[in-house]
C-alpha cells in the first residue's frame, strides 16, 4: 500500500540498522515524545533489533496518559448529567477516573458517544437541538486544529448548544520540562511528527541551544523511526547539537500556518496540570476569552471535584522516561489494560498498555523462527 | 444495499406500515405476521404445519448443535444484513465442527415501529441465505418490545447438524507443528459496519465477507487424510487474534504468525491505520482458519483455493511447543511481538 509498505520494507530496515550499529559507540539516551511513535517501537519490535548501546526512552506524548484526573472527574460529572451527549474520542473511555470511567458512566445511563472528529459531535449538536453536546477537547498540537475549528464553527453558525471541555497540552513546554527533571537521563529527542506537521519546527532551536541536545523530527512507519534514530546518534557521536527534519515528506519549517492563526484565535495558552508530572508552566491551551462561551468548564457547573490518585501507579516516572513500565512494581500485577490503575495502561498509545500488549512477554531468543 | 420501494405490502399486513406492540401479541396480528411474511418466505412443509414444536428425520451421524444471537447495527450494511448474517452465522458454527447444517431455528425480537418492509427485506434475504446454504427454518418465534427497547430487530438461530461418523474436528486437538491456513481477507466485515456508525462515517467501499461456509469446509476435508484437519474456526468477534488464542489455550500449544502473510485488503488496512485498530483484533463474517496436520497442509490449502470463498487462502504460520497459550507474531522488520488477547471492543485511537 502506498506511503506504507515502503516504509516497513524489511531490508531496508536492517540497512538502517546496520548503519545505527556501525555509528554507535558508546551507550546512548534517546527520548521518542510522541505515544504514536512509543506504541510503532513496541508494535513493530524496533527495540529488539536497536544494539544494546542505544536505549529508546518513552515520553509524555501521550494525550491520553496525561490528561489531569481532575479534568477527567469533571468530565465524568458533565457526562452523567441529564440531557447530556458526551462526546468523545475512543481511547478516553476507559480511562480511570478517581472513581470510574466514561464506560460506566454510560452503562449507568449516560449518553457517552465515541467520535472520530469534533466536527461529527458538532453533527451530532445540530441534530440534537434539545440536548447539550460536549466534546472532550484533549490532545497535544495534532488535535488542536480540528478541535479549534469544531468551536470557531460553533460560534460562527450559531450552535449554542455544543460546548467543549478543554485540556490541550503542547509538546515544546513538555520537552523543556523534561529536560529539567532533576536526574534527568535523556540526551536527545525524536520530535513527534504529526505535532511538527501542523506547528513546523521552528520552535525547536531555542531548545537545542538552551540544552544542547538533538531533536529530529520524526514519523511513524518502522523505517521513519530507525531513520530519526540514525540521525540523532550521528548527532551524539559527533558532539552536535542541531535540529533536523527526517519527516520531510509531512514537516515543513513553519507548519501549517493557517492552522496555527486559528489556534492563534481560538486557543490561549496556560499552566497545564500533567498526569503524573504535575503543573508545567505554560504548557497548555484553553479556550481564548473570545470562545469563553463554549467552554464546557464554564457552561456545567458540577461543583468541587475531589480527585484521588492511585498511590500504586507511578505513570508519572515513566512519562518523565524515569522508569521504564515493566520496572513498575504494580505493572502486570494490580494494573492491567482490564484493571488500570493509570492512563499509560489504557491507551493504545500508553507506554504501559504498549509495554503489556506487545512487550516482551517471551524472550526473543527462547522463540523458534517459522 | 436493499431497495424498499420493490417490497410491495400482501393484505392485510399494509394497515400497519410499521411494527407495533400487538403483532407480538399473539393474537390475530401475530397470526398475519406469521402467515404474510414468515411463511411464505420460509416456505417448507415442517414450518407450515405451525405446530409448537417441529419433528424432523435425522441421518446418520452425531448431532452437532450451536445457537447465536444477532444484535447487528446497522441491520443492513454493505455486503448483507442481519438476517443473512444470522443463517450465515450459526451454518459457519455447525461448520466449524465439520457438520453438515441441516436444521435452524429462528428466534425474533422486534422493535415497536420496525417498518414492515425492513422486516420483510431482513426475511427475505434469510430466506435466500438458507436456500443457498441447503438448510431449512424448521421453527420460529416472534416477539415485539416497546420503541426505544431494542435496535429494530435482534435475531436468534439455533441450528442443528450432522458430523459424519469417525470425523473428529476440535479446538483442542490442535498439535504443535499443525500450520495454519485463514481462507481469505481479514478484517472486512468489522470495517464495513464501523463505517457505517453514527460519528465514525467513512466513505469506503469495504463490503461485509458475510457468507456460509460449509461447502468450503466440505472441500478442505476431503482433500485432507482422516483427521488431518485437527481444528477449524470462524473467526467473528475479537477477530482473528482473538480466535487464534482460543486454540492456543484449549490446545495448549503456542502459536506464531507472520504479519506479512496476513491477507488484509488495502481499504481495509487503509482504514485500520487511519482509525488506529489492528486489522487482527477485527470481526469477519465469511472467513474460516484450519489447523492442519503439516504434510497435508499444501493438499488443503489447494482444495481450499478452488473453492470461491478460499480463492486467497493462505498459510499464516503454525502452532509450536515454545510459550504454551501465547500468540506471537513476526512483524514486518523482522521482529517479534507478543499479540495479546483482546479485552473488549477496539477504542479507536485519537489521533
Amino acid at each position: 500500500m502506498k506511503y506504507l509498505d515502503e516504509f516497513r520494507d524489511r531490508e531496508l530496515a536492517e540497512r538502517l540498522l546496520h548503519e545505527i550499529r556501525q555509528t554507535v559507540t558508546r551507550p546512548w539516551t534517546i527520548m521518542e515524545v510522541c505515544g504514536g511513535q512509543t506504541h510503532s517501537i513496541i508494535r513493530n519490535g524496533i527495540h529488539q533489533l536497536l544494539p544494546a548501546e542505544v536505549e529508546m526512552v518513552h515520553g509524555p506524548g501521550c494525550p491520553v496518559c496525561v490528561t489531569p484526573l481532575e479534568v477527567i472527574d469533571r468530565a465524568l460529572a458533565i457526562a452523567a448529567t441529564p440531557n447530556v451527549i458526551f462526546c468523545s474520542f475512543g481511547d478516553m473511555l476507559r480511562v480511570p477516573g478517581s472513581e470510574r470511567d466514561l464506560f460506566q458512566v454510560k452503562s449507568a445511563g449516560g449518553d457517552v458517544r465515541v467520535v472520530y472528529s469534533p466536527l461529527d459531535a458538532l453533527q451530532i449538536a445540530l441534530k440534537n437541538p434539545d440536548k447539550q453536546i460536549v466534546f472532550f477537547g484533549i490532545g497535544f498540537e495534532t488535535t488542536a486544529p480540528a478541535n479549534g475549528m469544531a468551536v470557531h464553527q460553533a460560534k460562527v453558525k450559531n450552535i449554542r448548544n455544543f460546548s467543549m471541555l478543554v485540556s490541550h497540552v503542547l509538546v515544546p513546554p513538555a520537552i523543556e520540562a523534561v529536560l529539567q527533571s532533576p536526574g534527568n537521563r535523556v540526551q536527545s529527542f525524536l520530535a513527534a511528527g504529526h505535532v511538527c506537521s501542523v506547528m513546523g519546527y521552528w520552535q525547536y532551536p531555542e531548545i537545542v541551544d538552551k540544552f544542547k541536545v538533538p531533536i529530529v523530527v520524526t514519523g511513524f512507519e518502522p523505517l521513519d523511526i530507525l531513520e530519526g534514530i540514525r540521525r540523532v546518534v550521528l548527532q551524539l557521536e559527533r558532539g552536535e547539537a542541531r535540529v533536523e527534519n527526517a519527516y520531510a515528506r509531512m514537516v515543513s519549517h513553519d507548519g501549517n500556518r493557517p492552522a496555527q492563526d486559528l489556534l492563534a484565535e481560538v486557543f490561549e495558552v496556560c499552566d497545564r496540570s500533567w498526569r503524573g508530572i504535575g503543573c508545567i508552566p505554560q504548557s497548555g491551551w484553553r479556550l481564548s476569552e473570545k470562545y469563553r462561551d463554549f467552554d464546557a468548564e464554564v457552561r456545567f457547573d458540577v461543583g468541587s471535584i475531589h480527585s484521588n490518585e492511585s498511590t500504586l501507579c507511578r505513570s508519572g516516572d515513566v512519562l518523565r522516561g524515569a522508569l521504564k513500565p515493566h520496572e513498575c512494581p504494580a505493572f502486570g500485577k494490580e494494573c492491567t489494560p482490564r484493571h488500570p490503575l493509570g492512563a499509560t495502561m489504557v491507551s493504545s498509545e500508553g507506554a504501559c498498555a504498549a509495554y503489556y500488549n506487545y512487550g516482551g512477554i517471551i524472550p526473543a531468543e527462547s522463540l523458534t523462527h517459522a | 444495499m436493499p431497495d424498499f420501494s420493490n417490497w410491495s405490502c400482501p393484505l392485510p399486513l399494509r394497515d400497519f406500515p410499521n411494527v407495533v406492540m400487538g403483532h407480538g401479541g399473539g393474537g390475530r396480528l401475530s397470526s398475519e405476521l406469521i402467515e404474510n411474511i414468515f411463511v411464505p418466505a420460509f416456505s417448507n412443509a415442517t414450518l407450515t404445519q405451525l405446530a409448537d414444536s417441529s419433528v424432523l428425520d435425522r441421518p446418520t451421524g452425531r448431532i452437532a448443535m450451536s445457537t447465536d444471537s444477532f444484535v447487528v447495527r446497522p441491520l443492513f450494511f454493505p455486503g448483507g444484513c442481519i438476517g443473512d448474517l444470522a443463517v450465515n452465522g450459526t451454518v459457519n458454527d455447525l461448520a466449524m465442527s465439520g457438520a453438515r447444517p441441516l436444521y435452524l431455528s429462528a428466534g425474533f425480537i422486534l422493535e415497536e415501529g420496525l417498518p414492515l418492509s425492513h422486516l420483510a427485506q431482513i426475511v427475505d434475504s434469510m430466506a435466500k441465505a438458507a436456500n443457498a446454504a441447503g438448510v431449512t427454518i424448521v421453527t420460529g418465534d416472534t416477539k415485539v418490545v416497546e420503541r426505544g427497547h431494542g435496535d429494530g430487530c435482534y435475531i436468534n438461530t439455533s441450528g442443528v447438524g450432522i458430523v459424519p461418523d469417525g470425523l473428529s474436528v476440535a479446538p483442542s486437538l490442535v498439535r504443535p507443528g499443525d500450520k495454519i491456513i485463514v481462507s481469505g481477507s481479514i478484517g472486512d466485515h468489522g470495517m464495513a459496519i464501523l463505517s457505517l456508525r453514527e460519528g465514525l462515517t467513512f466513505e469506503t467501499t469495504i463490503r461485509s465477507d458475510c457468507a456460509a461456509l460449509h461447502t468450503l469446509v466440505e472441500s478442505a476435508l476431503a482433500a485432507a487424510a482422516s483427521n488431518a484437519i485437527r481444528a477449524m474456526r470462524d473467526p467473528t468477534r475479537g477477530g482473528l487474534a482473538a480466535t487464534l488464542h482460543e486454540i492456543a489455550g484449549a490446545s495448549d500449544v503456542g502459536i506464531e504468525i507472520d504479519e506479512s502473510s496476513l491477507p488484509v485488503r488495502g481499504e481495509v488496512r487503509s482504514a485500520c491505520e487511519l482509525l488506529g485498530l489492528d486489522p487482527l483484533f477485527v470481526a469477519n463474517e465469511g472467513k474460516m482458519i484450519a489447523f492442519v496436520a503439516p504434510e497435508h497442509a499444501d493438499a488443503v490449502l489447494a482444495a481450499m483455493r478452488r473453492h470461491p470463498l478460499g480463492a486467497e487462502a493462505v498459510i499464516i504460520g503454525r502452532a509450536v511447543e515454545e510459550h504454551p497459550r501465547s500468540l506471537v507474531a513476526k512483524t514486518a522488520i523482522g521482529a517479534l511481538r507478543v499479540v495479546a488477547p483482546p479485552l473488549g471492543e477496539q477504542l479507536p485511537r485519537i489521533c
